[in-house]
């Protein structure tokens, strides 16, 4: 096994197949995404964007290939020339590394905020309670929610909730985040407000970020290369100046013309 | 005069503390039954979803089989059965058994009304099975089962008088043994059916509430 290491990539898909049925979403799909970087997938939908999030998260399991992590086999590895399953407590260990921000916020709607940010820290991270209160209010002060601490989450708008799981996903101190469509869900007019906050910390940290999202100037704010996917394969990759200006392959001209309407 | 009337209040007075007694114990058999059914309807309820057949079905075999006989046969069943035990306490296990089997089915439509995406956002969080059913998905389903509990309790409440069958004597009960003695049942099951309508109109009430503020 190797560990990482600066030639290591932080994330790797070897021939990652996924079907759902007889619908094959992704067929033997290779990627590899540096540390550090922040990469925007795009496509029309049912393209496999989201499947590939959720793969990482283990939320879908692959039908075939490996996924790495820094280099470490991640669902599924080959013994011999059989793919087996991983233990989920090796899964597990994995994961850690891995946080992912969800289109529908996703928050626990028994707990106050304060509660959804420090469930993880203190019963996976194994923190200290005074500890997780600390690093939550910072994080709370981070996305501008400071005042909202204490409150249930069924009483914050969709801009607050998705603020509120941000900082929660953040608190795991991950060093992939995977962003889901997080602003498909909003009104229009606090999208501006939630991708602020992603900005910030796209420059603050070097946490590395995969994100599927259809604010296209959003991606080429954020991100330092975009892959254009299409049935499950990547169809053009390039840095998002190249891509949303002078994209070389006619599926992506068509794709940006009907997303960004000129 | 007084003794052709069909309602006589002195009848009434009399037999009222009997059945005040039996109300208790009545009272006592839906509390008792209520958390046994709760309970034991939560583990049964967790059991279904355990992965193997060899769990599930013959626990399956076991809830139908419960659900499918009469409360009545079983109480007596029980009770011929088990004859070092107190009537009383057979009466809660019993009830709470039967209750149980009812009471699973709405905890399981409560676990499944937990929507995936907090599955979905507790494994994001790493969070480990124990832990994300006690702090994130039961606190969720039990709440969705609030009004469900609420409605069996009034059910099993009404259901207590088949306890007279195994001896205990419980307001129903208090009120036949009254009538027998002294040849007058209208005043006694009068008072019995209005004592049943002053706890479980009010509980349902209450319950009608709850699913309104739950909905």
């Amino acid at each position: 096994m190797t560990n990482a290491s600066n030639g290591t990539p932080a994330i790797e898909f070897k021939d990652v197949v996924k079907r759902f049925g007889d619908n094959v979403v992704l067929d033997k799909l290779n990627f590899s995404v540096a540390k550090g970087d922040r990469v925007t997938l795009i496509g029309p939908s049912g393209s496999g964007k989201t499947t590939i999030l959720r793969l990482l998260m283990t939320l879908e399991e692959a039908n075939g290939g490996l996924i790495l992590i820094d280099g470490d086999p991640y669902t599924h590895e080959y013994k011999g020339d059989k793919w087996v399953d991983i233990p989920e407590k090796r899964r597990r260990e994995v994961r850690k590394r891995v946080g992912m921000v969800f289109q529908q916020f996703n928050l626990f709607p028994n707990m106050t905020v304060l509660e959804n940010i420090i469930e993880a820290p203190i019963h996976v991270l194994g923190k200290s309670k005074a500890e997780a209160v600390q690093r939550a209010e910072e994080l709370l002060e981070q996305v501008g929610m400071t005042d909202k601490r204490d409150f249930k989450t069924n009483q914050l708008s969709g801009g607050q909730q998705q603020r509120v799981a941000i900082a929660r996903a953040l608190a795991m101190d991950p060093e992939i985040l995977l962003l889901d469509e997080v602003t498909s869900a909003l009104d229009p007019e606090i999208v501006a407000d939630v991708l602020g906050v992603l900005r910030e910390i796209a420059r603050t940290t070097d946490i590395t970020m995969l994100l599927v999202t259809h604010e296209m100037q959003f991606a080429r704010d954020v991100s330092n290369r975009v892959l254009m996917f299409d049935h499950g394969k990547i169809v053009e990759e390039a840095d998002p100046e190249t891509m949303f200006t002078n994209p070389g392959h006619e599926r992506t001209q068509e794709f940006l013309k009907a997303v960004l309407g000129n | 005069m007084n003794d052709d009337a069909i309602w006589n209040w002195d009848t009434a007075w009399d037999v009222l503390p009997a059945l005040l007694r039996g109300l208790v114990v009545t009272i006592e058999a839906t509390v008792v039954g209520m958390v046994i059914a709760s309970i034991l309807g939560l583990l049964i309820a967790l059991a279904m979803r355990a992965p193997t057949r060899w769990v599930r079905a013959p626990l399956r075999f076991v809830v139908d089989f419960i659900r499918m006989t009469p409360l009545l046969v079983q109480l007596v069943f029980v009770w011929l059965l088990l004859v070092d035990v107190p009537p009383l306490v057979i009466g809660f296990g019993v009830l709470g058994v039967h209750y149980a089997t009812y009471m699973s089915e709405v905890y399981r439509a409560g676990i499944e009304a937990v929507p995936r995406g907090q599955w979905e956002a507790a494994t994001a969080l790493n969070l480990p099975k124990g832990r994300t059913w006690r702090a994130v998905i039961l606190p969720q389903a039990i709440r969705n089962t609030l009004p469900g509990l609420g409605n069996y309790a009034v059910s099993m409440f009404k259901e207590t008088p088949y306890l007279f069958a195994i001896t205990v004597v419980e307001m129903y009960q208090a009120a036949q043994q009254y009538g027998a003695l002294n040849f007058s049942y209208i005043e006694p099951l009068t008072l019995v059916g209005v004592l049943f309508l002053l706890v479980s109109y009010p509980t349902s009430l209450l319950v009608r509430r709850m699913e309104a503020r739950l909905a």
